[in-house]
């Protein structure tokens, strides 16, 4: 009995250490940023796209546009490539198949992620240089980067909430006359939506959170994009890119620009958390 | 037991009373006819043109048969069962007359099954039309997670129908074909999930109807249901014989005695007897279904 209670009490305080890191982060990271926020003016803090750190001026508008393009970008790709290996992996392709596939898509996401950048740079920014126009380093270029890196989220959860459908909907289907397409699309896609649109989000949440990537392809200008051939500078660029060099109310600002990145990331896995619980909940009513 | 309303249960406990001594007297005055005018000896009933034919018929999982040589033809409008102990390949023979057991990897089969005298294992078989005119009803009710409607309207919407008043007709229809209209009526949008287990069951008769099959299979109806929607389920089927083959794959034997015209004992995957229903139950022939239906195995 002494020694359940010692056991007990040790796990409990490794556990709240590891909880206490998460309040240590998020505590530190707003008590640095937030009061630059609060002297610039929230409004000119996130509606402005100047940023000129050494006139004072901390205007991250533009790097929000960024993020939000190359996230879109990023998940548009994604969600049709991911989508479309769950649906292939778990309706269509014969059981030797998935065995290699699956795996194969699940290495992807072990790659780190410095050399989807570098194979960006290599390939991927000459190509639309030339065929497509622009300086190659652009919003487009990113979003397939980041949609090739957000693959693996999107299709190993969409694969679980597929499978998690009932077989009997299926058999039910093909019962009726449905052929695989329509069973596929009328019935198993239509139940495991939400699982799916959960997949998604989470995929949004490593899209706009990844940096490194980035920095090699999205070409970090300052400027408001125009177009998807653009180049742009992402929130977490921007912090990785000046924060070696940055001091007072300029390293303020960078941590103002994590409170951003902090907050969003937060709604987008608060949406996917309650997604997937309400869910999970639905198919436990059944 | 699912949740009803008190009502509803009124009804149906005096109606299943009703029922109940209704078909026991007709039973009695059926036995009495057939024994005058059809001696044990003469076995099947005199109809030449059977509706599913089985030809030395064989369904292998790998290596292994699921069922083997069986050769029976089940006759239109009757109520043909199906019975056996576990494991026997009734359920197997039944989910080959729709191929629904196409979806297991490494099956294939032998010999050859006719539905309205075409080979359905031929390679020319359009698996859709075939699944159209075989309908199937599940073990475990299987509506899908959409509206009452929805459900129903699946069948005819895969068939490209995609005209509301159409679909209004149909979805009417095969509701009041399966005796559940009157129940869901005012309230169509509804979610399938929310009706009761005997309900959902009923439901998806509705939806197999609604394709306007020839041929309705029964996989244990009723084995997941409690004894009320049970009996609404019997009555039914002895409603849709008029318009439909049925046959019925049930554990139950009461149940195969009393909606069933004919009987088919399968045993490791083999036809051991098949006959009159009242045959099979009161006279068989063959030693193991004797035992089998008086209950000394399986």
């Amino acid at each position: 009995m002494k020694q359940d209670k010692i056991i007990q009490i040790a796990l409990t305080i490794v556990a709240l250490s590891a909880i206490s890191s998460l309040v240590l982060i998020t505590v530190f990271v707003f008590k640095e940023g937030l009061p630059i926020i609060l002297r610039v003016g929230a409004k000119d803090f996130f509606l402005s796209g100047d940023w000129y750190p050494g006139e004072g001026k901390f205007g991250i508008m533009n790097m929000i546009i960024g993020s939000l393009a190359v996230t879109a970008g990023a998940i548009i790709i994604g969600a049709v490539f991911g989508l479309g290996c769950a649906v292939v992996l778990t309706q269509f392709a014969p059981r030797q198949l998935v065995v290699i596939l699956k795996p194969a898509i699940e290495v992807l996401a072990g790659i780190p992620s410095v050399v989807y950048g570098f194979i960006g740079v290599v390939v991927l920014v000459p190509l639309v240089r030339e065929y497509l126009g622009g300086p190659g380093l652009s919003i487009l270029t990113s979003s397939i980067v980041l949609g090739i890196m957000v693959l693996p989220t999107i299709t190993s959860i969409s694969v679980d909430v597929i499978q998690a459908v009932p077989k009997s909907y299926r058999d039910g289907a093909i019962a009726l006359g449905a052929t695989r397409w329509q069973t596929t699309h009328m019935v198993i896609l239509k139940a495991a939506k939400s699982g799916i649109l959960a997949a998604f989000i989470l995929g949004m949440g490593r899209a706009i959170g990844e940096t490194m990537a980035v920095i090699m392809v999205a070409g970090n200008a300052l400027e408001l994009p125009h177009s998807i051939l653009d180049p742009v500078r992402t929130l977490t660029s921007n912090i990785a890119l000046e924060m070696g060099y940055a001091a007072g109310e300029h390293r303020q600002a960078l941590f103002a620009t994590g409170v951003t990145l902090f907050v969003i990331i937060m709604i987008l896995n608060t949406i996917a958390l309650t997604i997937s619980r309400r869910s999970a909940g639905k198919a436990a009513k059944k | 037991m699912p949740k009803r309303n008190n009502n509803d249960m009124v009804i149906s406990v005096v109606k299943s009373i009703k029922d109940k001594y209704d078909t026991s007297e007709l039973e009695m005055i059926d036995m009495e006819k057939i024994e005058q005018t059809e001696p044990y000896n003469s076995t099947l009933p005199e109809k030449s043109l059977s509706i599913i034919k089985a030809d030395d018929f064989s369904f292998y999982y790998g290596s292994k048969a699921g069922v083997k040589n069986i050769s029976m033809e089940i006759y239109p409008f009757m109520v043909t069962a199906i019975i056996g102990p576990s494991g026997c390949g009734k359920s197997t023979f039944l989910r080959s007359i729709n191929r629904i057991n196409d979806l297991i990897p490494n099956i294939h089969v032998e010999g050859k099954l006719f539905v309205n005298n075409q080979d359905i294992y031929s390679r020319q078989i359009n698996l859709v039309n075939l699944r159209q005119q075989v309908g199937m009803v599940f073990q475990k009710p299987n509506p899908f997670p959409k509206s009452i409607f929805d459900n129903v309207a699946y069948g005819p919407r895969l068939q490209g129908i995609k005209k509301r008043s159409v679909l209004q007709q149909t979805v009417e229809e095969s509701l009041q074909s399966a005796a559940l209209w009157d129940e869901v009526k005012d309230d169509l949008k509804k979610s399938a999930l929310a009706l009761s287990g005997g309900q959902q069951q009923r439901l998806c008769i509705a939806r197999a109807l609604s394709t306007r099959p020839k041929v309705l299979l029964m996989d244990e109806p009723c084995s997941a249901l409690d004894p009320i929607a049970t009996s609404k389920i019997e009555d039914l089927i002895e409603t849709l014989k008029n318009d439909y083959t049925i046959v019925i794959v049930t554990h139950n034997m009461q149940q195969a005695a009393r909606v069933s015209e004919m009987a088919a004992f399968f045993c490791l995957g083999e036809l051991i007897e098949y006959d009159l229903t009242t045959k099979i139950f009161s006279n068989p022939s063959n030693k193991q279904t004797e035992d089998y239906v008086t209950g000394r195995f399986g």
